[in-house]
């Protein structure tokens, strides 16, 4: 990977999070340059998802720092959040309106300025692949065409960092595809987070992987640096999750 | 603020229950009219021979517009339900917090939205009482009492049903909760009707709507409405603040 110069797009240091005395996420340090995708792994129940939340602000951690593009998401929380993008796990859809009305009020509650909205919805229509469908309902597209609705809502304000929580779940092997392509699409510019739980996507779109057990970091490195070392992915992951108890340690790439 | 109330009304227009509502509010409302105006018609000759009898407006745009509150009352929450509770169930409100706008954006937008709704209610309630002036004169004074006070109203009820709605994932378990509450404010007024001066009549909805129905405009039932819905607007906005927290 080449040295980039350039601040990380989203920094997040020691981020905590207790639902009573359990903990959904324990000290969880993240490091994030423009032109990076990150897979997030883990277990079922291993805290991706309230990572997420807290990322996208929908959920106040415990403890910790998140800055999104220099900005404290805390401190500053609509100034930071104009910089993401989030597809949560459903996707959220007024299944009452057509596609072209939900992308312009996601447009709109963005803050897009009103010239610029037709353009940002030409683009990212054609980036998702929704040309013929901008007029229908949301509620009547099929699964794979309401994910992409899911995925141009998040980027139509092109923001700097794109979190998608499990993008291609229940979707068929050649939308699977189509998606994974746009991922990497999406990488080259922007900063991207996901998760899944297909060890071959993060393989095949990220560049480094970050595998969560229990609400901590259990394994970080690099992709490349793993094909190069030989590894496998499922290995790895079942070395670090399978144990009952986790190891404290965390390896930093 | 303004982006959520639009998408409100888009939402609110393409299912039927908005038509349904104004359809059935102006059917009731019409007969109510039409049946006050007959007796009107018919006790007119008698009226003439008291001294400073009652006007038309009087007699039939006030019962018109109390009549109006009370079905009002029955029908905001089928509108207020779906708000957040709603949102949550289709798992949209993510959508909405996740974009750069403030917890109390998405409440006024709700609010103004549904407001917008309301608004197009009476203002076919003050068409139907404007008929009247093809008959002869109105008291117009009396008629902007009774619209202001039919808006704080409908204000109120909006501002409660949307904080009920942040109470809950089901849109009809918030509507219940939503009639229950505004019909029991409205029978503390029955209750205590053996006593004026009581102290419960205070908090009845209705009974302060009476004065602006009478064209009394007093500035404690404007105080009253005014606290109602800054208090309820400001709930649901910590509700749903405090749920960030929480999780």
């Amino acid at each position: 990977m080449t040295e980039q110069i350039v601040s990380p797009t989203l920094s997040v240091k020691g981020l905590c999070r207790y639902f009573g005395t359990r903990a959904a996420a324990h000290d969880v340090n993240l490091e994030l340059r423009r032109g990076e995708v990150l897979g997030l792994l883990g277990p079922n129940g291993a805290g991706k998802t309230t990572i997420m939340r807290m990322l996208t602000g929908n959920l106040a951690p415990s403890a910790g720092v998140i800055k999104i593009c220099g900005v404290d998401l805390l401190d500053k929380p609509r100034e930071a959040k104009s910089h993401i993008g989030y597809l949560p796990e459903i996707p959220p859809l007024y299944r009452q309106l057509t596609v072209g009305e939900y992308l312009r009020l996601a447009a709109r509650l963005h803050h897009v300025a009103k010239a610029k909205i037709e353009a940002a919805l030409d683009e990212v229509v054609q980036r998702c692949g929704l040309g013929n469908t901008r007029e229908r309902l949301i509620g009547l597209l099929s699964k794979g065409y309401q994910q992409r609705v899911g995925i141009a809502q998040a980027l139509i304000h092109g923001p700097d960092v794109i979190i998608l929580d499990e993008p291609t779940v229940g979707l068929d092997p050649n939308q699977m595809r189509d998606i994974r392509s746009l991922i990497r699409e999406l990488g080259a510019k922007h900063s991207v987070i996901l998760s899944t739980h297909i060890l071959s996507e993060v393989e095949a779109v990220c560049d480094r992987v970050h595998i969560l057990h229990g609400g901590r970091t259990v394994f970080s490195d690099s992709v490349n640096e793993l094909k190069q070392k030989g590894a496998s992915l499922e290995e790895i992951f079942m070395r670090y999750t399978m144990n009952i108890e986790c190891p404290g340690t965390s390896l930093t790439p | 603020m303004i982006a959520i109330a639009r998408k409100e009304l888009k939402i609110l227009f393409s299912s039927p229950l908005a038509w349904v509502i104004l359809a059935l509010m102006q059917c009731v409302l019409t007969w109510i009219f039409l049946a006050h105006l007959d007796i009107f018609l018919k006790i007119q000759p008698q009226l003439v021979k008291i001294a400073n009898p009652p006007g038309a407006t009087e007699f039939i745009i006030a019962p018109l517009f109390a009549m109006a509150a009370v079905v009002l009352l029955m029908i905001s929450p089928l509108l207020t339900a779906r708000l957040i509770a709603g949102e949550r169930r289709s798992h949209t409100l993510t959508f909405l917090v996740s974009a750069p706008i403030s917890m109390a954006d998405i409440v006024l937008g709700k609010f103004l939205g549904l407001m917008f709704f309301f608004s197009v209610i009476i203002a076919l309630v003050v068409a139907l009482s404007i008929s009247l002036l093809a008959g002869g004169s109105m008291d117009v004074g009396l008629l902007l009492g009774n619209v202001a006070g039919l808006v704080l109203l409908c204000a109120c009820f909006a501002a409660l049903g949307l904080y009920i709605s942040t109470l809950s994932a089901q849109p009809a378990t918030a509507g219940a909760g939503t009639l229950g509450i505004l019909l029991g404010l409205w029978v503390i007024d029955n209750v205590a009707d053996d006593n004026k001066d009581s102290i419960m009549r205070n908090f009845s909805l209705l009974a302060h709507y009476e004065g602006f129905n009478r064209g009394v405009i007093d500035t404690f039932d404007l105080v009253y409405f005014a606290l109602f819905i800054v208090i309820f607007l400001t709930l649901s906005v910590r509700r749903l603040d405090r749920e960030r927290i929480s999780g």
